[in-house]
């Protein structure tokens, strides 16, 4: 019996602009919350650790899928966390020789990095089936995603937990600092408020949608 | 035995292939770490040097030059920032004299492990300031042991003195509620910052027992060690 062979689809725009939007790690597919919610008190934490996400991400997922036709699906997890061990080690080592402080700041998350569902989740759905040219702009759209969400959380927290944006002041002494939002509380209460905002965004397109079907409905049985 | 045809089982492949797919991958995995840590190491360490240089002339800012000495048993011996082992430093004015002494201590806080160099004044027994070199404390909170003016009045002189013999401190430094301090080895803790202040007293305490009856059995060597 002749095997069918599979066609992949072309490379488009939409590989790259799914992540940050329509695929969103954070705020559509609710990837990698543990980070999200536990560095982004500060807007510079959350700027390091989207690099150090975005450089595993499109790291390890570039080798996963370079190397899919070799490895055994039976080894295939243990694989990939092998591989993204390797570039989570890679990146402490380079976050502690680009910066101390941020690698400080950081502290044991960067390690963490490695149990981040949203890497092993994009490594077994996309990398482990898609072209190396694929998957490396999907993963650079997936991680550009997770940075927005946590450039939206740290800005908020930041600047409503101690009134500074990157460490300058932004409002004046008079501003009594919220620092539940700079507490574990705080990201959770402005992940919250986020959420609701683009449930209510995703939602109104659709209702706009339907909107525009039915009048274009209505338009038809009239001629 | 019934005659229904059995289910085709997916191939599995060989052990042998599984192994040795793993060991490749392991392989290249250990190769591009050794490559990134041959790297990176220098800068890492000239990071940390930097890092603890910068910190040392904050704890003890009337000093020009410093020197690195190992702690050998009873005995300090010179040393450079590479040595291997516990180190302290040495503070020396521009007539290189010993104008005070840079300790590392470190205690788990909150979070994680809280680390500071802290300055320590032989001929007064005090400790007249700190610098955190790792923290990561709660925002607002656990960082305030490096904003609270309150909290940090305390190291104007927080005695320290070594007892007669020389072999522990005469005052075990501890920290006591906010509020509460009575003499001039307490702390007075941090209002909502317990926790970090509590690790700031233990960590000042447990370094001081080792540290301070050490340097005073060898403060002669320290004053009369001149920097190059």
């Amino acid at each position: 019996m002749t095997q069918l062979k599979k066609i992949e689809p072309p490379l488009t725009m939409d590989v790259f602009t799914a992540g940050l939007w329509k695929e969103n790690p954070v705020f559509v597919m609710m990837l990698g919350l543990c980070p999200t919610l536990a560095v982004t008190n500060t807007l510079e934490n959350s700027l390091g650790m989207s690099a150090a996400t975005i450089f595993v991400l499109v790291g390890s997922n570039a080798l996963i899928s370079a190397l899919r036709h070799l490895i055994p699906k039976q080894i295939r997890i243990i694989a990939y966390i092998i591989i993204i061990a390797t570039f989570v080690t890679i990146v402490d080592y380079l976050i502690q020789a680009i910066s101390l402080d941020l690698h400080n700041k950081l502290g044991a998350f960067i390690q963490l990095i490695v149990v981040n569902c949203l890497i092993l989740g994009r490594a077994e759905a996309y990398a482990s089936k898609n072209s190396f040219t694929k998957t490396v702009v999907s993963a650079l759209g997936m991680g550009l995603g997770f940075t927005l969400a946590l450039i939206a959380l740290g800005s908020v927290r930041e600047l409503l937990g101690a009134g500074q944006l990157l460490g300058y002041q932004i409002f004046s002494s008079n501003f009594e600092p919220w620092v539940v939002m700079i507490l574990p509380p705080g990201g959770f209460i402005v992940l919250g408020a986020w959420l609701l905002l683009f449930n209510y965004l995703q939602q109104r397109k659709i209702d706009q949608l339907i909107v525009k079907d039915q009048a274009s409905h209505c338009s038809i049985s009239s001629n | 035995m019934s005659n229904t045809p059995e289910k085709q089982q997916p191939q599995f492949p060989q052990s042998s292939v599984l192994i040795t797919t793993l060991g490749i991958i392991a392989m290249l995995s250990g190769l591009l770490v050794v490559i990134v840590y041959e790297y990176t190491q220098p800068i890492i360490a000239e990071n940390q040097r930097l890092a603890t240089e910068k910190a040392i002339f904050k704890v003890l800012p009337t000093a020009k030059t410093r020197l690195t000495f190992l702690v050998d048993g009873e005995k300090l011996k010179l040393a450079d920032d590479k040595t291997m082992g516990e180190l302290l430093y040495a503070g020396y004015d521009k007539n290189n004299q010993l104008v005070g002494v840079a300790l590392n201590a470190a205690a788990q806080g909150y979070q994680d492990m809280v680390k500071l160099l802290y300055s320590y004044q032989p001929d007064t027994g005090c400790i007249t300031g700190y610098d955190v070199l790792k923290s990561t404390e709660t925002p607002g909170f656990g960082t305030k042991i490096t904003t609270d003016e309150d909290f940090l009045a305390n190291f104007n002189c927080l005695q320290a003195h070594v007892n007669e013999a020389q072999t522990e401190l005469k005052n075990m430094i501890k920290t006591v509620r906010h509020g509460t301090k009575q003499q001039p080895f307490e702390i007075d803790a941090i209002s909502g910052s317990t926790i970090t202040s509590n690790a700031v007293g233990r960590m000042l305490n447990q370094s001081g027992q080792k540290l301070h009856p050490l340097i005073s059995k060898n403060l002669t060597f320290l004053k009369k060690s001149k920097p190059p």
